[in-house]
C-alpha cells in the first residue's frame, strides 16, 4: 500500500501533536509548519519512520507582515521509496535568526543553508561553515529580504546623471 | 599610410607613426565573453563578417600575449577582481573595448550582484552600445580602437597623465 498524505498526516499529528500546524495542500503538495525547536525532530523523524531520506530543496522567504515570525525555512523533502513529496516550513523572528542546522542529516544542506543565509540572512545554528556563497564575501547586507525599495536609494555604485535620476 | 616624404625606392616618416600602424593592423585580442554579446562577438570573428579584415585574427587566450581585451558581457561583482585580474596580467601598451550595455554601465541588470560598468574597476578606451550589439558594431568599436592605437605617442604610457589614470584605479 503506497504512502498517501492522508498517513503522512496522521503519522506526525500522532507523532508530535499539536505542535505541528497549518497543514494544507498548496498545489496538490502536503504543507505543513512545524516550530523552529522542532526542525530537526520532524527531520529525523520523516527521514527514519517515513523515508523521506532526499532533501530537494532548502530556502527562505521573507514575509515581512508577519511580525514575530518575518522569516520561513523551506524544506522540500522528496520519499524517493513511494515517490511522494512534501513541504515543511518553520519561522523564525527576524531579530534573533536562528535556526538549527540540518546538516548533520543531509549533507546536500551545506551549501543550500549558505545561500538562504547569504540571500535571507537566517543563521543555522551548528552549521560547519557558514559563510556567503553566491554575493561578494564583503556585502554588508541580504538582499533578498523585503526591506529595500525596488531601487535601492542609498547605492553610490550607479552614476545617477546617466540614468535619468540625477 | 601616414604622413612622411617618400621618393624612389624610399619612404620616411617618424618612428611613432610606424609604430602605431604596426600596432593597429596587428591587434590581438583577448575575449572576455560572459553572456550574449559573446555570441556576437563569435558571429564577428566568422566568415561573414571576420574581424581577421582588421588584422585581429590572431585571438590569444592568455592575457600575457595580448593587446586588447575585450569585454564582453555581464560582469558581476564576484567577476570584478577576476577581470581586474586579467588587466593587470596583460603588458603594457593595453587597450580596453567594453562591449555592450552590461559591460559598459550594467546594462538592464540594475541590481546588488552586478557591476555597473566595468569602468569602475579597469579604465576603458572604447565603448560599443547596444544590448547585444551586432557585429557591425562591434567591427566599429575595434576601428575606432585601431584609430586609439595609431595616433597614440610612444610616450603616452609614461606620461603623469597616464600614471594619474592608473593610480585612480588603484594600479600602480
Amino acid at each position: 500500500m503506497a504512502l498517501t498524505y492522508d498517513d503522512i498526516q496522521q503519522r506526525l499529528t500522532e507523532k508530535f501533536g499539536a505542535e505541528l500546524t497549518d497543514f494544507e495542500m498548496p498545489y496538490e503538495m502536503l504543507t505543513f509548519t512545524a516550530p523552529k525547536t522542532l526542525n530537526l525532530k520532524v527531520l529525523q523523524f520523516l527521514y527514519d519512520d517515513l523515508n523521506f531520506q532526499f532533501l530537494t530543496d532548502l530556502t527562505g522567504v521573507h514575509y515581512p507582515d508577519r511580525k514575530g515570525a518575518e522569516l520561513a525555512v523551506v524544506y522540500h523533502l522528496h520519499n524517493l521509496v513511494d515517490n511522494i513529496r512534501l513541504r515543511m516550513k518553520v519561522f523564525t523572528d527576524i531579530q534573533d535568526p536562528k535556526v538549527y542546522t540540518a546538516t548533520a542529516l543531509f549533507a546536500t544542506a551545506n551549501w543550500m543553508e549558505r545561500e538562504t543565509y547569504d540571500f535571507f540572512g537566517i543563521e543555522f545554528t551548528g552549521h560547519p561553515n557558514l559563510t556567503r556563497i553566491l554575493n561578494v564575501p564583503e556585502m554588508d547586507y541580504f538582499p533578498m529580504r523585503k526591506e529595500y525599495p525596488l531601487e535601492d536609494q542609498t547605492r553610490i555604485d550607479k552614476d545617477d546623471e546617466m540614468f535619468g535620476r540625477g | 599610410m601616414p604622413e612622411g616624404y617618400s621618393g624612389q625606392g624610399f619612404f620616411a616618416t617618424s618612428f611613432d607613426k610606424v609604430i602605431g600602424m604596426a600596432r593597429k593592423n596587428s591587434i590581438w585580442p583577448l575575449p572576455f565573453a560572459t553572456s550574449c554579446c559573446g555570441i556576437e562577438f563569435m558571429a564577428t570573428m566568422g566568415a561573414h563578417y571576420d574581424l581577421a579584415r582588421f588584422g585581429a585574427e590572431r585571438l590569444g587566450f592568455t592575457p600575457r600575449q595580448c593587446d586588447l581585451l575585450m569585454v564582453m558581457g555581464t560582469i558581476a561583482k564576484k567577476m570584478g577582481p577576476v577581470l581586474r585580474e586579467v588587466y593587470l596580467q596583460m603588458a603594457e601598451p593595453r587597450w580596453v573595448l567594453a562591449v555592450g550595455a552590461c559591460a559598459s554601465s550594467g546594462g538592464i541588470f540594475d541590481s546588488y550582484s552586478v557591476l555597473q560598468g566595468i569602468d569602475q574597476i579597469i579604465p576603458v578606451d572604447v565603448y560599443v552600445p547596444g544590448c547585444p550589439p551586432r557585429p557591425e558594431a562591434i567591427l566599429d568599436g575595434i576601428i575606432k580602437v585601431q584609430e586609439l592605437i595609431g595616433q597614440e605617442s610612444l610616450r603616452r604610457r609614461h606620461s603623469e597623465r597616464y600614471k594619474e589614470l592608473l593610480n585612480s584605479y588603484g594600479i600602480a
